[in-house]
């Protein structure tokens, strides 16, 4: 009794929180999403659903009735009888119907999902710890655009410091933008552990497996901003490396991606060129916050023993060559993940330079991009 | 053969249990080996449900509050691990201890010394698992399934003890199983038949069976994690030539099989109380036993269905699909007798029969929404979501652990020779059924619209439903505190209880007083096979 009256304390106390949630709703069904597959898939849930209602009532109400009627203390006499074999045949066979019923449109769906050829767009997406990077494939090496898209929500949203805006932990820093009625196919694999890209709006979910490459293709109808998430366990941050994708008109898309081609093209320049120690401490103090400062925290203590402090003490005040093996490679057996694919060069001169010289590392020294760039493109 | 018995039948009249805690530590008596199994696993039940609160507590509101990511992982992983190894399946082979040699009128288990060595390697098992909580790096954070590679190559260094504490589990299973086989086959009193067995005996041979098969492939995968982390070979390793989704393919022909471990017998122990409160033979007892053997065999051709988006080739999807529809054929059989069983029937409804019906109702919305994950397309859906978080809580929480609970008060009389508090059983009951309920309902619902599992903190949108999701959890959780008190009460005091405890109780253990006599059936003829049910 105890118990039931603690219970309704804690509902009571529910109500009387201040809420912080801004969208809240009360929906109760899959969505039917922007795709026919989606669309296809819908039907097939509501087909399903439907069909184990009908069988949930039926049987629920003969048990019930059962209930109700058969009591003893309603001087029911029990009946003899505990074997029929023509009813035991009859429900065997019957459930098979219904069953090879559903399988039916099953397949057909299923067949039409894994039909991924005579793509227009090829995408491949690439699952990291914890973010994900698409490319749009391209035969001509110096076209092709690739970029990283992470969780945008900040820390002091997740951490209840302020108000949590609409799309909290669904906003992402790069969305995917692709083309509607437009077959785009997409390549997912991974580049650590296993993740799974899901866009529930088109009926996607594809593990993300590292050293296998799997097909997936829409071709969406809607022009719309849609949402998904990281569906695989993948570690720490699992739950906050959100999956966007925009669907826009063609003329859009193709707008979109030259200045996208576009951007590709100078980001590679600045690897040519000779920078600051103050255009690299603003550039590693950017990159530090949005990639490294999860685990090594903002001001640079970490959170010993998992993720050491770079203040004062290890690699970040020891010899540059060391430091720079350690964010292109990582640490086996540690947190620490090889950066090599994720930054570019320019990043990583930025960023090791910002550690040896931030929150009193006095280290005094830089290293310029094209080194980086060298270093990664001979494969150090 | 007959001069060993003899001898044995005269020492056994001259000593009952030694005193004191040597009495537990030495035992080889089947049902003090089935208390010490009980006991322990209601420990990991509380054990596990506490992290399970933890997980709710910091899931009643989107942000994070009360722990970190990493510690959350941690306590998703511990809350499965001792969830199914820790509090299911050692409940059962209690039950089998207890049940197996007077529900077929042998003296005790056919390996004395055996049974309590199965059973002690699990304390010591489980104490090392929940000890790397307190390690560097914390405990196992990679889910129950311990997918690698997370589970290797960015594993927590305590995943060595993870593992080797996986293996004395599996070692405790596989000789608890290989007992209970050996007891069944051999011991059975003079006279009965495989078709003579109750339901339980046979639900939980087919279970022993399935254990003997699989707990072996577990332990391969283990071992091939082992070295993979330690001897540099690199079976899961892309890198190295190895194969991510070879692991997921050994892992699951051990772990489907294993949610059948979880479940069968508790289709046993509902087959032997819907009668007793039916006052009504169970309705077709061969089908129930075919059905069992069906699903049983089912079991090992069906488990890539965990890995609908694996990215499997169309013709694997399309078999896997339409042979994980299969089951719910054997499936159906199994409720359609049970309603048929109280059809007609005169019932009453104690609490075991409450836990009994509320198994049969709530393991059948269970085992629907599981035909539903069944169809490969709408599944690209459904996986990894809350909809499958719902679907195998409602199998296990009212389904195995229901069961089990409605075992113990069913049994309950016969092993301590006191009825328990029927007005406390029964608010334990509703309060159980609310609280299970309105924990996992909408956990449907949040899967549906979107919510993966495993995940500390959520979009707003899902809210609402997590809010009351994790007040069902409170209320269950706290619920179970009464269970306890309500069987320490009967230990102690209560109503005296007659040998046949329940009006419409018929099968071999009700034949003998209660509280039944430390030994029991030393001779084949005190056996009277005319009450040996089936």
């Amino acid at each position: 009794m105890d118990k039931a009256k603690q219970s309704k304390v804690l509902v009571a106390l529910s109500l009387l929180l201040p809420s912080s949630v801004v969208h809240a709703d009360w929906s109760v069904n899959m969505r039917q999403g922007v795709t026919d597959i989606s669309r296809q898939v819908y039907d097939l849930h509501m087909l399903i659903f439907w069909v184990c209602v009908v069988i949930g009532v039926l049987v629920f109400s003969v048990m019930i009735y059962s209930m109700l009627v058969h009591r003893k203390s309603l001087g029911a006499v029990p009946a003899d009888f505990h074997d029929n074999t023509k009813i035991e045949i009859l429900w065997t066979i019957v459930p098979v119907i219904i069953l090879v019923a559903m399988a039916i449109p099953a397949t057909t769906t299923l067949t039409a999902m894994y039909d991924a050829g005579n793509s227009e767009i090829d995408i491949e997406v690439r699952g990291l710890q914890w973010k994900w990077q698409y490319t749009y494939l391209n035969d001509d090496p110096t076209k092709e655009v690739k970029f990283i898209s992470s969780l945008l929500t900040p820390q002091d949203e997740i951490k209840n410091e302020v108000l949590k805006r609409e799309h909290y932990l669904l906003d992402v820093d790069n969305e995917l933008v692709i083309p509607i009625n437009t077959r785009v196919r997409f390549l997912v694999t991974s580049g650590d552990t296993l993740h799974a890209w899901w866009v529930p709006d088109f009926a996607i979910k594809r593990d993300a497996i590292p050293g296998f490459v799997h097909e997936a293709w829409t071709v969406v109808d809607t022009p719309g901003t849609y949402r998904g998430q990281c569906a695989e366990l993948c570690g720490k941050e699992h739950g906050f490396m959100p999956v966007v994708v925009r669907a826009v008109e063609r003329a859009e898309y193709d707008t979109w991606l030259a200045s996208k081609q576009e951007e590709a093209r100078l980001v590679y320049e600045t690897v040519g060129k000779e920078w600051t120690q103050d255009e690299l401490m603003v550039k590693g103090e950017e990159v530090y916050g949005r990639v490294c400062s999860a685990c090594h925290q903002k001001n640079g203590q970490g959170l010993p023993p998992a993720f050491p402090s770079l203040v004062g003490q290890g690699l970040a005040v020891g010899p540059m060559a060391d430091h720079l093996d350690i964010v292109l490679n990582g640490k086996a057996g540690t947190a620490m993940q090889s950066f090599k694919g994720q930054l570019n060069a320019a990043e990583i001169a930025a960023v090791v330079t910002y550690e040896r010289n931030a929150w009193g590392n006095n280290m005094d020294d830089s290293i310029q991009p094209r080194e980086v760039n060298n270093m990664m493109s001979t494969g150090q | 053969m007959s001069a060993i018995i003899e001898e044995h039948h005269h020492d056994d009249h001259h000593h009952g249990p030694a005193k004191g805690l040597m009495r537990w530590v030495f035992t080889t008596n089947h049902k003090d080996i089935g208390t010490l199994y009980l006991w322990f696993s209601f420990a990991m039940f509380l054990l596990g449900g506490t992290f399970a609160l933890v997980i709710r507590a910091e899931l009643f509101q989107p942000g994070l509050q009360l722990v970190e990511p990493a510690f959350f992982n941690q306590m998703t992983t511990m809350h499965g691990l001792i969830m199914v190894f820790g509090a299911v399946m050692p409940a059962f082979v209690g039950l089998a201890n207890w049940l197996v040699p007077m529900m077929i009128g042998a003296p005790d288990m056919a390996l004395p010394r055996m049974n309590n060595y199965s059973f002690w390697i699990l304390p010591f098992a489980f104490t090392m698992l929940a000890s790397t909580l307190f390690m560097e790096g914390g405990g196992p954070n990679f889910g129950w399934t311990f997918y690698a590679p997370l589970s290797t190559d960015f594993a927590p260094p305590s995943v060595t003890y993870f593992i080797f504490a996986v293996h004395l589990m599996g070692i405790s299973s596989i000789m608890g199983s290989i007992n209970v086989v050996v007891t069944i086959l051999n011991l059975r009193a003079p006279g009965m038949t495989l078709m003579q067995m109750p339901l339980f005996v046979w639900t939980w041979l087919i279970t022993a069976y399935l254990l003997i098969a699989v707990m072996p492939v577990l332990a391969g995968v283990v071992t091939m994690m082992l070295m993979d982390i330690h001897f540099g070979t690199a079976f899961f390793n892309a890198g190295g030539g190895g194969d991510p989704v070879l692991f997921q393919h050994v892992f699951w022909f051990f772990g489907h099989p294993e949610v059948y471990i979880m479940i069968l017998p508790a289709f046993g122990v509902v087959s032997a109380i819907i009668p007793t409160f039916a006052r009504k033979r169970l309705f077709g007892y061969a089908s129930m036993v075919y059905a069992t053997s069906s699903i049983a065999f089912l079991s090992f051709i069906v488990w890539a269905h965990h890995m609908f988006t694996v990215g499997m080739p169309l013709a694997g999807e399309l078999y896997f699909m339409y042979a994980t529809m299969l089951i719910a054929v054997p499936t159906g059989v199994k409720v359609f007798n049970w309603v048929a069983t109280m059809w007609q029937g005169s019932m009453t409804f104690e609490t075991p029969m409450l836990f009994a019906i509320a198994f049969v109702i709530l393991f059948t919305i269970g085992g629907l929404s599981g035909l539903m994950l069944s169809i490969a397309p709408a599944d690209f859906q459904y996986q990894d979501t809350y909809f499958v978080v719902a679907h195998f809580h409602y199998v296990l929480v009212p389904g195995s652990i229901f069961s089990i609970m409605a075992a113990v008060y069913y049994w309950l009389p016969k092993w301590t020779g006191n009825m328990y508090d029927e007005t406390l059983g029964k608010t334990h009951f509703w309060l159980s059924f609310v609280g299970v309920n309105v924990t996992f309902f909408p956990q449907h619902f949040i899967g549906l619209a979107g919510m993966p599992r495993r995940i500390p903190d959520y979009a707003l949108q899902f809210a609402d439903y997590n809010m009351v999701s994790s007040v069902g959890a409170f209320l269950f959780g706290f619920s179970q505190l009464l269970f306890l008190f309500i069987v320490i009460k009967c230990i102690k005091t209560g109503k005296k209880a007659t040998a046949q405890v329940w009006e419409g109780a018929h099968g071999l253990e009700w034949t003998i007083p209660s509280p039944a006599p430390y030994h029991t059936f030393s001779h084949p003829d005190e056996v009277d096979l005319k009450e040996a049910h089936g």
